[in-house]
């Protein structure tokens, strides 16, 4: 096979309707950027899922972190997707203009840098991510202990998207198959998806994030259910391997520890967030119960956006009283959120 | 949230490399990969996270060989 092959075939797809789910925001963008839609017959449905942990993070979250950066002598070092999003008294980015400290990092180990500069200080980290970026803040907590820093916390909203998955499946009807997030399978391995693709009976097949990687994908999702199959598979082998990264999967186990969090738009799962570990609980800034979630307008369809139910384009509110701009709910706020996507591509 | 863009590695001191991005040179955390000089690595927030089997363009004709032609 080559493209010519894979989109003429997509192109002229006239087989049952299909519902495939994209559940990484970096696969959503993707799509956008190449044309996708424009390359497959409409008999094929992408939907975008929960992909984006800032679009997933509760409302009482962000509140911690505007305490945390309001206290004296204290700095909150956040990457730019969290500056925006509203909290229950504003975002991030208001309370920086009232005087809060807040820095923007590339990494958590800009963080563990600053906190080593200016021991006069207590820095915070806002660490949101799911499996791709846990590791990243392991890495910056062996680094703090190795300094034997004491100023440093990290304010937690972790999230791991396996448990996400397993929930979709248990309660949205109608989605044929998933096309596995590429990052976070670097670090899990695409085995993982093995035992959902057996459980559930759909294809589970990860994607890199070149046209050609979602194009293949989607071809082999389609061609499985054609042929009445249900597999897993890796098709991005240049980067995930079937068992993952056991360093980083080490890091994880280490530092870190899995519990219930809340997802806005899904509630609470069991398991589904990663908080630090007990003995390093010195180092945690606050995270622990931060469940509370904004009431958002009635119009507002964030939830349903989340687990595909709608197009972002299908909320009353999308466009409109809701904009990048001026953003209600989460999914608009985040350069990875699935409105903030469609809005930029589609408007 | 979970960009990560491929690089190669320039130079190593410990667990901090050099990597380049298209002539771009910043540095990484390696402490979760087998860092080599030349390799590429996928770099997200500051850490390689993985090293990349082979060079871009050969993976994109390869992944085609992996699906099943239409019958």
């Amino acid at each position: 096979m080559n493209t010519e092959e894979v989109v003429r075939y997509l192109k002229n797809y006239d087989g049952p309707e299909v519902k495939l789910m994209e559940v990484c925001g970096t696969h959503t963008a993707s799509i956008f950027k190449n044309g996708i839609r424009s390359l497959i017959s409409p008999r094929i449905r992408l939907i975008s899922g929960p992909g984006c942990p800032v679009c997933v993070t509760p409302t009482a979250y962000i509140d911690r972190c505007i305490e945390f950066a309001k206290e004296d002598r204290h700095v909150l070092y956040a990457f730019g997707d969290m500056l925006k999003v509203p909290g229950s008294k504003g975002s991030l980015s208001v309370a920086k203009g009232e005087g809060a400290k807040v820095e923007l990092m590339m990494s958590a180990l800009d963080a563990v840098d600053a906190a080593a500069a200016h021991p006069e200080l207590m820095i915070g980290i806002a660490a949101v991510g799911f499996e791709t970026t846990i590791p990243t803040y392991a890495v910056a907590l062996a680094r703090a202990i190795e300094k034997g820093l004491s100023n440093l916390r990290f304010v937690t909203a972790l999230k791991q998207t396996f448990p996400a998955i397993e929930w979709i499946c248990e309660n949205e009807q109608g989605i044929d198959g998933f096309i596995c997030p590429g990052h976070v399978s670097v670090i899990t391995g695409s085995d993982a998806f093995v035992a959902f693709a057996e459980k559930y009976k759909r294809p589970f097949v990860v994607a890199g994030f070149e046209g050609e990687h979602l194009l293949a994908v989607i071809y082999e999702i389609v061609r499985q259910l054609e042929k009445g199959e249900a597999k897993a598979k890796n098709l991005y082998p240049n980067a995930v391997r079937n068992e993952g990264n056991p360093k980083a999967k080490a890091l994880i186990e280490r530092y870190f520890c899995a519990g219930s969090a809340v997802w806005r738009g899904l509630g609470a799962i069991p398991n589904s967030g990663m908080y630090l570990r007990e003995e390093y609980g010195n180092f945690d800034g606050g995270s622990f119960g931060l469940d509370d979630d904004i009431k958002l307008p009635r119009s507002c369809r964030c939830a349903e956006v989340i687990v595909g139910r709608i197009n972002p384009c299908d909320c009353p509110m999308f466009g409109k009283a809701c904009t990048p701009t001026d953003p209600y709910g989460p999914c608009m706020v985040s350069a990875e959120g699935s409105c903030g996507i469609w809005y930029r591509n589609t408007i | 949230m979970c960009v990560a863009i491929p690089g190669k590695i320039i130079s190593i001191d410990g667990d901090t490399a050099v990597v380049s991005f298209g002539g771009t040179e910043m540095k990484a955390n390696v402490a979760m990969v087998d860092a080599e000089i030349g390799k590429y690595v996928l770099v997200h927030a500051g850490c390689a996270i993985e090293v990349m089997a082979e060079d871009q363009a050969k993976e994109l004709i390869d992944l085609f060989s992996e699906l099943d032609e239409i019958v």
